[in-house]
């Protein structure tokens, strides 16, 4: 392990009202190394706006704003900008929102936010469907996940929104992928992120949900590998909406990862083969990016 | 200084000399020259302030409310749609305890798509926890929005101050702007009581259990009920600095009348001159003009109608199912008197129709002409042949 993991600052306290083994308690506790105390957080209706605690309780050492569903990312524009007025341009203020508040209800504001740039950072720990209110799917949930309301054989047919490319059409300075179970690369990207300053950075965290996706707490963090080894969350970088780049490229099948999981257990052999299919060609599209953005990076570079 | 300006203008000019902070704004007719002329402050730097051109009115509300909460006065505007699609981020700022001023100007709501004066859209909200103040002319929106920053801030509670769609909003008066050392000594710099800060810690409006929540509600109440009373220390502040006189409730004869007509916004300027006019013709009639919504100023209500006969109300705004909204909360204020006088409640000019001075007067007649208050809303002016 790093000097970085072990190097605990300390910015929760121990204990909160998540599951055992919730992705986002692990999230949470990653995030805050890379930002650091001078960090206000802003927190829309989710399972974490629970987990931070009730009235009059607290399990984090940095201010929280709790805010309406819809408003995570405006609402963070707002504290930035009342900091600013008041000459506090250090403090980071940043957005905290599940993946319902971010892909669904929260992307008019967060598009809003995005195109004005406005100065936070906008982190959605994605667990893949609406967990607060029982299970239900969001447009984050990925093709073949039986949720409470896709039940059954009723499963989910449509693919997962593909939120990174939405956010990269905005041009924003920085979008990056992060997994739990990648505590470096985590840390790093949060650290970058605060540094970078002046524009939205937006950060998608894979963030494992035993609760809704039918897996032991213990398997909270190999779940999560799993998902980046087997390429169906890969690790990477857009910088300003153009300039990509691929942290780690997965070695397994997916049958590894959603064999494990009960979400995922009615699917055939059929379907994860229609699965691994797709998720080769969303990692080939990737990879041909980065591949584009070498060549013209050699092509901007000064003759010598 | 006097200038002509327009109602819309007499609400930036006023901002612009609260020194506001941050504006979050959207556009709808008739609200944006408010935020136009806003925009063209900062840009120009005679505010010094962060203007955020959102996306949408209910990021408009969110914006104001991360601002507010980390202690700096803010400032947005809307109207009709723009404030329904508010609804739920108005609750959040006054249980916030948030003293954000919203200018809101008073217009339909769709279908059909209409963009003239009725009062529908601000009493859909009165529910919200919002003090709310509606201004008969320009000089009355100026003076009222620099009364709602200090009321706002002093019960920390958020103020909409409403002016009517195009009758307020777009006609140009002439309109005392004071000068901004004038303005400094009304309205000193916003003293937060809590707010964000990374040295002090704490999480704001987490989730509250039946334990808290209960309490936490009635602050609200008490807040509210606080606002009655410091609404008239601060015009009379307003009074002593500026020279103009504002109440909660005005009166115009209605001491000795027989029947007392109650309007609001701009309607009140026509009703100025019916009143008078009947008064000239013998008749005893009086005016009471409400400016105050939220709280509602019952007791002045009743010590100002209570001894009347009669008294006609006019709404400019309906309930479905119940009613005009102001005569039936004037009913309820006078509804612990032992004696009460009749309430007649007329509807008129919805949808930017007219109320014109012959409106006001067939209103006092048929108040006059009618022994019992029917239990129903009267609508006026309505057209038989229109047939919808
Ligand atoms: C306007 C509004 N609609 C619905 C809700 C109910 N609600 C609260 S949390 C939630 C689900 C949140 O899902 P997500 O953003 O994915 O976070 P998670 O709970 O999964 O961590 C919903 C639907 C709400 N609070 N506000
Ligand atoms: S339901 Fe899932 S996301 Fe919510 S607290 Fe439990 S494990 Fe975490
Ligand atoms: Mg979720």
């Amino acid at each position: 392990m790093s000097e970085s993991i072990n190097a605990d600052r300390g910015l929760t306290y121990p204990g909160n009202l998540g599951c055992p083994g919730c992705g986002a308690s692990i999230a949470i506790n990653h995030a805050l190394k890379g930002l650091g105390e001078k960090t206000v957080l802003v927190i829309p209706a989710c399972c974490f706006a629970i987990m931070a605690g009730p009235y009059p309780m607290t399990a984090l050492k940095v201010p929280i704003l709790h805010t309406a569903f819809a408003t995570a990312a405006v609402s963070a524009a707002g504290v930035r900008a009342g900091l600013d007025m008041q000459g506090d341009t250090e403090t980071t203020v940043v957005a905290w929102a599940g993946d319902g508040g971010t892909f669904d209800i929260g992307i008019q504001s967060l598009s809003g936010t995005a195109e004005r740039n406005d100065d936070i950072i906008f982190v959605c720990y994605d667990n893949e469907a609406y967990m607060n209110t029982g299970v239900q799917r969001s447009s984050a949930t990925p093709y073949g996940t039986r949720t409470t309301t896709t039940p059954g054989a009723g499963w989910k047919r449509t693919r997962k929104k593909n939120i990174m490319e939405i956010m990269a059409a905005h041009r924003i300075p920085y979008a990056a992928t992060a997994n739990i179970a990648f505590p470096d690369d985590f840390i790093r990207k949060f650290a970058k992120a605060r540094e970078m300053r002046g524009g939205t950075r937006f950060i998608h965290v894979f963030s494992s949900c035993p609760t809704g996706w039918g897996v032991a707490s213990s398997l909270a963090i190999k779940i999560a590998r799993l998902a980046t080894r087997s390429n169906i969350f890969p690790l990477y970088e857009i910088e300003n909406g153009t300039d990509w780049t691929l942290n780690l490229e997965g070695d397994l099948p997916v049958g590894d990862y959603l064999g494990a999981q009960g979400r995922f257990r009615h699917l055939t052999p059929e379907d994860l083969e229609q699965i691994q299919q797709e998720v080769d060609a969303d990692l080939a599209l990737i990879q041909e990016r980065v591949a584009a953005t070498r060549v013209r990076k050699a092509h901007l570079k000064p003759e010598t | 200084m006097r200038q002509v300006l327009e109602g819309s203008h007499a609400i930036s000019e006023a901002v612009r000399l609260a020194k506001v902070q941050v504006v979050a704004g959207y556009p709808i007719t008739p609200q944006t020259h408010i935020i136009e002329a806003i925009s063209q402050h900062c840009a120009d730097g005679s505010l010094k302030a962060r203007f955020i051109p959102v996306e949408s009115e209910h990021s408009s509300m969110a914006a104001v409310i991360g601002a507010a909460a980390t202690g700096v006065r803010t400032f947005t505007a809307t109207s009709s749609h723009g404030l329904a699609l508010m609804h739920e981020v108005l609750h959040w700022a006054s249980a916030a305890r948030l003293p954000i001023v919203m200018g809101e100007v008073n217009r339909a709501l769709g279908p059909g798509w209409n963009i003239w004066m009725d009062q529908s859209d601000s009493l859909a909200q009165r529910d919200t926890g919002w003090i709310q103040l509606y201004c008969e002319d320009a000089q009355d929106a100026l003076d009222t929005t620099l009364i709602a920053f200090r009321l706002a801030e002093t019960v920390n509670l958020p103020a909409m101050v409403v002016i009517d769609a195009f009758y307020v909003s777009h006609t140009f008066e002439p309109v005392d702007v004071p000068d901004q050392e004038t303005v400094d000594r009304f309205l000193p710099p916003l003293e937060p009581r809590f707010r964000i800060d990374v040295d002090h810690p704490q999480a704001l409006y987490p989730m509250v259990g039946p334990a808290f929540f209960m309490e936490m509600r009635r602050s609200i109440q008490d807040g509210m009920e606080a606002a009655g009373p410091a609404f008239d220390a601060i015009a009379g502040e307003f009074e002593s600095v500026f020279g103009r006189r504002h109440s909660a409730v005005e009166t115009v004869g209605c001491e000795d009348a027989d029947l007392v007509l109650v309007t609001t916004g701009s309607v009140t300027s026509t009703a100025r001159l019916v009143v008078a006019q009947q008064r000239e013709q013998g008749k005893r009639v009086g005016l009471c003009k409400i400016k105050q919504f939220r709280p509602f100023p019952a007791e002045m209500i009743r010590a100002v109608l209570g001894s009347a006969p009669r008294v006609a109300v006019i709404d400019r705004n309906v309930s479905f199912g119940s009613g005009g909204i102001f005569a039936r909360e004037i009913q309820g204020a006078l509804c612990p008197l032992e004696q009460r006088p009749a309430v007649y409640s007329y509807i008129a000019g919805l949808g930017g129709r007219d109320i014109t001075p012959e409106t006001i007067a067939e209103v006092l007649r048929l108040a006059e002409e009618t022994p019992a208050p029917e239990a129903e809303s009267r609508w006026v002016g309505l057209n038989p042949d229109v047939k919808p």
